[in-house]
């Protein structure tokens, strides 16, 4: 993408925000866009292609609705009067395979908001990732949801 | 007639987020240990919250103000995840062990070989 269209775009979506379209603010909009754009200058090296950014759409669809259903589920949990017996926590190691830190990052923060886990820890070759999950029913179970839905999704935004 | 169903919306999206943020809360009090409470805190937390800003989002009918909240539920729903992170692998690190329901640990095996506990 054209760096000048960004900077362009960006001073506009600057002024809209801040609700005011003067000359001096939309200069500065525009300094800051521009700043952003040359901090992240690495970070859009590759190609851009419509695939990806359906790829993107359908991970934050998925987001969305697992969000959702993990609000619903946890709130469930927290009503029910007998406690302490729906609830079965374990802390369990799960296998990854994503390589950067990007890609980790982005998975841990997505599996911490979906229902039942939370990331506790990565190891430090990022190869596992602790996950503490609330209503442990099977193990197995747990690790294939993760790289078969969230894993999945994530290492085909960034390939 | 049109113009109060945005208010309507909005109400109903409002009372939503209060009633997660409500839910949130008593599970903070009510679940046994930091990591179960985390999972209170951040996923209902965060729902509530950006439920209550996509509320603001609505009823404001100012495309300023809408965008500001609708930033804000994003900025929450990225930030929520790494607090609670944060909060419970910390209390791992400082050795606040999981409760005594917790069925497995598997870091517990783990953690010799963790360089963040040097």
């Amino acid at each position: 993408m054209n760096p000048v269209f960004l900077i362009i775009v960006l001073a506009l979506i600057w002024a809209a925000i801040s609700g005011n379209f003067s000359g001096l603010n939309l200069l500065l909009g525009a300094l800051i866009g521009g700043v952003a754009i040359w901090l992240l200058r690495d970070a859009w090296a590759g190609p851009r292609s419509t695939r990806k950014i359906r790829r993107v759409l359908s991970l934050a669809a998925l987001f969305l609705y697992e969000l959702m259903a993990s609000a619903v589920r946890v709130a469930i949990v927290v009503m029910r009067p007998d406690l302490k017996s729906a609830l079965r926590p374990a802390i369990i190691a799960v296998p990854i395979a994503l390589k950067s830190d990007a890609e980790v990052t982005l998975l841990a923060n997505l599996i911490t908001l979906t229902p039942g886990t939370l990331t506790v820890d990565v190891s430090a070759d990022r190869s596992v990732l602790y996950v503490h999950v609330l209503d442990m029913g099977d193990r197995e179970a747990v690790i294939s949801d993760i790289a078969n839905g969230f894993e999945k999704k994530v290492r085909e935004v960034f390939e | 007639m049109l113009t109060g169903l945005e208010l309507y919306l909005g109400g109903v999206v409002l009372v939503l987020g209060a009633a997660f943020t409500l839910l949130a809360a008593i599970g903070v009090v009510r679940l046994p240990d930091l990591y179960t409470r985390m999972h209170a805190a951040s996923k209902a937390g965060a729902v509530g919250g950006g439920l209550i800003l996509v509320a603001v989002a609505v009823v404001s009918q100012d495309a300023a103000v809408a965008t500001r909240a609708i930033i804000g539920v994003a900025f929450l729903l990225l930030t929520t995840p790494v607090s609670a992170h944060l909060l419970a692998r910390a209390s791992y690190l400082s050795r606040y062990k999981p409760g005594s329901q917790t069925l497995i640990d598997e870091l517990a095996s783990k953690n010799g070989q963790n360089p963040a506990t040097e």
